[in-house]
């Protein structure tokens, strides 16, 4: 009897991902620029988060075409992205055959109170955070890979950076953290006891957790490996960038190397104009997509 | 101490070293082609196999690891055992090529279609449980290949001379007793050299 869809095959996948690149991409051409890159994984959508973000309006699932070219054009994993609590969304994706999902903040919500239950679901989930509390919410609702919020479609590391140390200082917290105490710091998160209990045991968390929102160089890419990401994606860095070639393959070098400063300065000389950045205090406090998620 | 190495430009990494240790042996993630004169053995771990051949080549690595081949054991697991074959249906270029097996890349389907399920690996272990996600398989076999283990008639493990490959996740499990059979491989492999 073989069993699809257990935690183990869940979360081997994105296990599967660690050390890579995961790209967002909005078409095969894109997609087979970053495959050959040597990206992990493309997101299949239909605008990249900065687009979003200048276009306004409500974000939604991609048209499936664009998601079907996509995975006809390349042999590793398609990621695609539904709105929080979109069960159908959730379904429609999954039912094409796309490789993971990300219930993801960069789309207008659809539900402002819950989240989808991912256990329900054969296709892994990835899932934002920006503190423990948070990412133990996910987990708890089945998410198999966790990423941090940062803040996306701006081309500013530094939202990105607050949530991976966050969610490390917790963890380290937690693992210090007598039984006794798990109790008191579950309610004050808002975390599910079990999860805490279980993290604390295994001494990490238990699922693998990239980060994301706001990588815009090689540089960037190699910062957040160095705060303890497993991976990392880039989102509007790559193909709003002047050589998205070129561009990808430095994001993905520095990414298997981040400790090789020389390495890092070599592939970054000449890439040109990385995407034009925003400065979070300029982000009116509806607009930031960090806020959504509950 | 045997000494294994596991090639750390992608994927599943850790959880190879952990197993490497519990199997009594020393692990050494290897991200320089230097590092394998240190190895008496190597697992070319999960991954994306178009992802880490491109580091491959990026990092010169190609050479020094068929060159390793020839002298010393390696277990090839899901993207590795790509890595090990000759050749990969549909591909006019497989890769390291130290294998004489033929093998079909994500041959159970996408990853709604990954499965665990418990195998029998002949004269290693009965009832292992064995991860297989996105999975390979092995379509055809040389006549020096041993078939170790098939799932509804695919062969998902086998070994040839000093190379071991299974088309699943050893390392995403706490069964450590694939591993341990590949550690004691390559202690009889340093023993007769």
């Amino acid at each position: 009897m073989s069993n699809s869809g257990t935690d183990r095959v869940k979360r081997g996948m994105a296990e599967m991902q660690k050390g890579g690149v995961i790209m967002d991409v909005v078409n095969a051409e894109q997609a087979k620029i970053a495959e050959e890159a040597g990206a992990v994984a493309v997101m299949a959508l239909e605008r990249v988060p900065s687009d979003i973000r200048a276009a306004g309006g409500v974000a939604r699932m991609a048209d499936p075409t664009i998601i079907e070219e996509v995975m006809n054009a390349v042999s590793i994993p398609v990621m695609a992205k539904a709105r929080i609590g979109h069960i159908v969304e959730a379904r429609v994706l999954e039912a094409m055959g796309v490789d993971y999902l990300d219930e993801s903040e960069v789309l207008t919500p659809a539900d402002e109170v819950y989240h989808l239950n991912k256990r329900d679901y054969t296709v892994p989930f990835v899932c934002g955070c920006r503190d423990l509390g948070e990412a133990a919410r996910r987990i708890g609702e089945g998410a198999s890979m966790l990423r941090t919020k940062g803040e996306p479609g701006t081309g500013n590391i530094v939202e990105a950076v607050r949530h991976m140390r966050e969610v490390q200082a917790q963890v380290r917290k937690l693992i210090g953290m007598s039984e006794d105490e798990i109790m008191t710091f579950a309610k004050n998160l808002g975390a599910p006891y079990e999860v805490l209990l279980d993290i604390k045991n295994q001494g990490r968390l238990p699922v693998v957790n990239f980060a994301a929102g706001g990588i815009a160089t090689p540089s960037d890419a190699a910062l957040m490996m160095q705060l303890g990401a497993d991976g990392v994606f880039v989102g509007s860095g790559i193909f709003k960038s002047d050589n998205p070639e070129k561009f990808a393959r430095a994001v993905v070098e520095a990414t298997t190397h981040y400790q090789d400063y020389e390495l890092i300065g070599r592939i970054s000389k000449g890439l040109g104009t990385a995407m034009k950045g925003i400065e979070i205090g300029t982000i009116a406090p509806e607009q930031r997509m960090q806020d959504r998620g509950w | 101490m045997i000494k294994i190495g596991v090639l750390g430009l992608q994927g599943a990494v850790r959880e190879h070293i952990k197993s490497v240790e519990a199997s009594g042996a020393e692990g050494l993630i290897v991200k320089r082609k230097e590092q394998l004169d240190e190895v008496d053995g190597l697992i070319l771990p999960g991954g994306e196999s178009t992802t880490m051949r491109r580091l491959i080549d990026k990092y010169d690595f190609f050479d020094a690891l068929v060159n390793f081949g020839k002298h010393k054991p390696i277990f090839g697991t899901c993207a590795g055992l790509i890595l090990l074959a000759k050749d990969v249906v549909g591909q006019d270029n497989a890769h390291l090529q130290l294998m004489d097996i033929k093998v079909e890349r994500n041959a159970f389907g996408r990853q709604k279609e990954s499965f665990e399920v418990d195998l029998d690996i002949k004269g290693i272990a009965d009832g292992f449980e064995a991860v297989f996600i996105r999975a390979p398989y092995v379509v055809e076999v040389g006549e020096n290949v041993e078939v170790l283990a098939t799932f509804k008639d695919t062969i998902v493990a086998a070994k040839q001379g000093h190379f071991l490959c299974s088309a699943f996740h050893p390392e995403l499990t706490d069964d450590h007793r694939l591993t341990a059979y590949f550690v004691k491989m390559v202690e009889t492999a340093k023993l007769a050299s």
